[in-house]
């Protein structure tokens, strides 16, 4: 984890509460979640306000990759906290919030 | 506007009558000081104040930002010395309670910035007058502290401590203290140096880094704890390293004007004294004439003046009253529930090797002369006789009397004293 860490040493060996913006410099956040935003591909619009409301900047719009080709967002579940904000502001209800733990058991019992 | 005299002096041309507050604004315009943010608070008004007429007259180069609270001035000088200049603000009291919260952002982030704390009791009850409990309440923050004895002190200092916070062993802000209204509102003669000694003496700026337009860093983001401890040993070190920067810094302003203050203590009558009076502030000048006079009665005190409270000058406080006989401590603050953190400071450097006898007096601007002071000296001196090695963390001085208040056994209770004029039932 600390390898992530950019902090700011100057020559005379002081150490400086400043950093250089780097991914990750507080760990894997997203296990900080106990929601989980799912994403119903077929009902989204590509409407961007998911995107544009990510308060961790964890969601990235891919051009095209709908069903109906329109744009759709991918969340990073690396970083993603679970605030449930992108599913609270998206207008056509195409993110659901789910437990975590249940979901981490069904993909475990899907996986065999 | 600046009296005839007054500009004789900012020209180099010995001494003239100033107020403390007044001496504080000169070393800043001579300091090339480009940015104050302020808010004006009793008893430190007066430095804004001249400083501010400094810049309308022309004679000082420099931005004055007005702000609605000491939070935001502190804040704003910050932002101006991470920018990358040479800033200063100054407070008092409330005004420092009100802007604790930057003392922590800007030392921890390594920005040297400059203020004067114009010591004043902190309410309620409302009261305007000296007293150290504002100055006191900033020596865990990591900033330097210093506190003048007199006008001139008050300058030279405000001086000083732009070069020692500006080092690079250092990088931590600086306070100079100076006494309200004792110094702040009072005239004493005041030699100011020419703007040449004060650009030979004090460098151009430096600091770790600054924030610049297009490239983007993070300050002050939560780190793994292991970082911060890391972080906080080195702010530890840099502030003990500063001694040795004030030592080389106060030689060359002594080479240069003639006032040397290569020691963080001020001695007086010490190196030959059986007993010390330690202390800080522009009452321990009122301690050498007390000491003047106990030394007529027969009594061989001297007086050991903190000129700096962080770094605290251990070694050399140690140096000089390790082999006393009787340490006399006095604190103009309390840690209500233990005792004079002055006290419980120079008690530690001295392992309580000599008797120690913390007095607090002067609380809420009480006024204390020398001669309560050699009152002082001689009770303790008493304590001392009768009963060998003493140590008592807190005999309350009040109005001529002893209140011996000491933590200790419960059920000590507070001592009949007269009533004032105004009090009532």
């Amino acid at each position: 984890m600390e390898g992530r860490v950019r902090v700011v040493v100057d020559p005379a060996g002081h150490l400086f509460p400043v950093s250089v913006a780097a991914p990750g410099s507080m760990g894997r956040t997203g296990f900080w979640r106990t929601q989980r935003p799912v994403v119903d591909e077929a009902r989204c619009t590509g409407c961007y306000l998911c995107w544009l409301y990510c308060p961790e900047d964890v969601i990235e719009m891919v051009e095209g990759a709908g069903p109906r080709g329109q744009d759709v967002p991918r969340i990073d579940y690396e970083y993603c906290k679970g605030c449930g904000v992108c599913a609270t502001v998206c207008p056509v209800n195409a993110i659901q919030m789910v437990d975590e733990e249940q979901f981490i058991l069904r993909s475990l019992v899907r996986e065999g | 506007m600046a009296s005839a005299a007054e500009a004789r002096a900012a020209a180099g041309g010995g001494a003239v009558p100033l107020r403390g507050n007044e001496a504080v604004a000169y070393a800043v315009k001579l300091a090339r000081v480009q940015v104050v943010a302020a808010y004006p608070i009793t008893p430190q008004t007066i430095i804004v104040e001249k400083i501010d007429e400094l810049i309308a007259s022309g004679e000082m180069d420099a931005d004055m930002i007005h702000v609605e609270s000491e939070h935001s001035a502190l804040a704003a000088t910050y932002g101006a010395a991470v920018g990358g200049v040479r800033a200063f603000t100054a407070t008092a009291s409330h005004g420092l309670a009100y802007m604790y919260e930057m003392l922590w952002w800007t030392a921890a982030s390594r920005v040297p910035v400059v203020m004067a704390v114009v010591t004043r009791a902190i309410g309620p009850p409302w009261n305007i007058h000296v007293e150290h409990a504002d100055i006191m309440s900033t020596r865990d923050t990591g900033w330097l502290v210093s506190i003048a004895e007199n006008n001139q002190e008050a300058l030279d200092l405000t001086i000083m401590m732009f070069r020692v916070t500006e080092d690079p062993r250092v990088y931590l802000p600086g306070i100079v203290g100076l006494d309200g209204f004792i110094l702040s509102h009072t005239v004493e003669p005041v030699e100011i140096p020419s703007q040449e000694i004060v650009d030979e003496f004090l460098p151009p700026r430096r600091q770790p880094y600054t924030i610049e337009p297009g490239k983007p860093i993070a300050m002050g983001n939560i780190m793994p704890d292991e970082v911060f401890e890391k972080h906080r040993m080195d702010m530890h070190s840099s502030n003990r390293a500063a001694r040795r920067v004030i030592e080389e810094a106060g030689r060359e302003y002594g080479r240069l004007t003639g006032r040397d203050y290569s020691s963080l203590i001020d001695c007086y009558r010490c190196s030959d004294a059986d007993h010390l009076i330690v202390g800080t502030g522009s009452w321990i000048g009122d301690a050498k004439i007390a000491v003047d006079m106990l030394r007529e009665k027969g009594l061989r005190f001297g007086v050991a003046r903190l000129r700096w409270l962080r770094p605290f000058p251990w070694d050399e406080l140690r140096e000089i009253g390790l082999s006393k006989k009787l340490v006399v401590v006095l604190d103009r603050s309390l840690s209500l529930g233990h005792a004079g953190p002055l006290f419980l400071e120079v008690s530690s450097a001295l392992e309580a090797k000599p008797s120690m006898v913390g007095v607090a007096a002067g609380i809420g601007g009480v006024d204390v002369s020398y001669s309560d002071i050699a009152r002082i000296a001689e009770e303790a001196h008493r304590l001392h006789e009768e009963q060998g090695h003493v140590y008592v963390p807190l005999l309350w001085y009040h109005l001529g009397e002893f209140y011996p208040m000491s933590p200790g056994p419960l059920g000590h209770r507070l001592p009949q004293m007269p009533r004032t004029p105004l009090e009532e039932r």
